[in-house]
């Protein structure tokens, strides 16, 4: 049997999974990641987590918590553990890859 | 059907809050003549069909009514010819597209126009991860290695690929070797997906109905491997109705988040409906989606909770389950107001273990395709 998967590290560079895409629908005046047959909604804070943190022309997820911790003014590692455990869940739900 | 998708919230009692997508079944006609299709026993017609210019209209409506995916299904929906010109109008008014197919009819320059079109999902039905078991269940020589050709070609073109694996007694040893197979083609998704016994499955139950111990070797198979999987592949799994304790939530809750349009255009909560007596269906000839949506006598006979009967009615899950599913209740327990006897609080529910047990021993039982 395989390894379980680790969490997801601040080395780890990411992206969204194929087929998915922010999106933000005026009708509901809410953000979303539209996924094959699936949607989940972000509240404000997955928002700035993905947007700071997802996508090809970010470094690696350390530059985004850097980011977040300047725009929050919070303790990084506080931030660090939050960010993870996020993005860590959407990976597993295969929204973002690596 | 099952998914986890987050309910949106109503504006008022007597406006539902949209759905979350339509599923758009093009046709019913499919090379393929899998014995559990989910279709109903009395397909449509290709005569019958609506044509391109109402289809369009009917995803304006879509758009109007707020969903925010359109499922293109069948039968095979790659047998219309306007299906790239379907998905490049859903793109236009902002609609997510996900492709149901059984894909022996696709190649690879059909899916390149199908993505140019902004097709974003392509789901691919499995009948084994063995050609020769495959190919009986499909009734379509061949079928197998253009599946994993075409999946394949998926996966390189970029686009996401989910594998529809269904299993029934003939292939539910090899759930393994399916989930495998459909790492090795690199999908995103795969939904282990038990039959569901509506329609032709209902007919053919005695065919396919696993044993006891198949399943729960099944079950314990799935339930070992699911840590590793976890960042690897999502795995949408179901344990089967007839073996459960507790219902499904049947489509998220009836007329909570899917609304289904047949080949000939009636508006339906889901797409066995149909077999319900007494229920009057609306089509996309007499109102709007938005209209049937909101107040269409289907949609508002089983939507919340008021219509439940005890045990239901003061049960903690029936936000959960929604009841479960109304269709199961038709066929297990004779009336689609009943509680779902898939739920072991139902007076009926012992007599689904007697069916089930019934079924799963009549061993040699040859199905019936489907067929027109």
């Amino acid at each position: 049997m395989n390894a379980i998967a680790p969490h997801v590290a601040e080395t780890d560079r990411l992206r969204l999974a194929p087929g998915v895409m922010l999106r933000n629908d005026r009708r509901r005046d809410q953000w979303m990641l539209m996924a094959p047959e699936r949607l989940l909604v972000l509240d404000e804070m997955a928002l700035a987590i993905v947007r700071a943190c997802v996508g090809p022309e970010i470094a690696d997820v350390a530059a985004g918590i850097d980011r977040l911790t300047v725009e929050y003014d919070a303790p990084r590692t506080e931030i660090a553990a939050d960010v993870l455990e996020m993005l860590t869940d959407l990976r597993n739900k295969g929204y973002v890859v690596t | 059907m099952s998914c986890a998708l987050p309910a949106f919230v109503a504006s008022s009692a007597a406006e539902p809050a949209p759905p979350f997508a339509v599923l758009m079944e093009l046709t019913h006609r499919c090379p393929l003549r899998c014995p559990y299709c989910s279709n109903p026993v009395a397909l449509d017609s290709a005569s019958a069909e609506l044509d391109t210019t109402t289809w369009k209209r009917v995803l304006d409506e879509a758009a109007d009514v707020g969903a925010l995916q359109v499922h293109f299904s069948g039968g095979e929906p790659c047998v219309r010819k306007d299906l790239e010109e379907l998905v490049a109008h859903a793109t236009e008014i902002g609609l997510y597209s996900n492709l149901i197919t059984s894909a022996v009819l696709l190649d690879q320059p059909r899916l390149e126009r199908l993505q140019r079109a902004g097709l974003q999902h392509v789901q691919i039905s499995l009948q084994d991860s063995e050609a020769a078991g495959a190919d009986r269940v499909g009734g379509f020589k061949g079928g197998h290695a253009k599946k994993l050709e075409v999946a394949r070609a998926v996966v390189a073109q970029g686009l996401a690929l989910t594998i529809n694996a269904v299993l029934h007694r003939h292939n539910i040893d090899r759930v393994n070797e399916v989930i495998d197979l459909a790492m090795k083609l690199g999908a995103g998704r795969i939904e282990i997906a038990n039959v569901q016994y509506y329609g032709w499955a209902l007919a053919n139950r005695a065919a396919l109905m696993p044993s006891r111990e198949q399943l729960l070797a099944m079950d314990a198979a799935v339930r070992a491997r699911l840590p590793e999987l976890a960042g690897r592949i999502v795995v949408d799994y179901v344990v089967p109705d007839y073996y459960a304790r507790r219902p499904k939530s049947c489509m998220g809750g009836w007329a909570r988040r899917f609304m289904n349009v047949t080949p000939r255009g009636r508006v339906l909560p889901c797409h066995a409906a149909e077999t319900i007596p007494g229920m009057k269906f609306e089509t996309v000839h007499d109102r709007s989606l938005s209209d049937i949506w909101r107040d269409g006598p289907a949609f508002t006979r089983y939507r919340g909770t008021d219509w439940m009967p005890e045990p239901c009615q003061s049960c903690d899950h029936k936000e959960e389950d929604w009841g479960g599913c109304r269709c199961q209740a038709l066929a297990l327990a004779g009336s689609a107001d009943a509680t779902d006897p898939v739920c072991e609080l139902s007076p009926a529910h012992t007599d689904v273990a007697v069916l089930r047990d019934r079924d799963a021993a009549a061993l040699g039982t040859e199905w019936t395709y489907r067929g027109l």
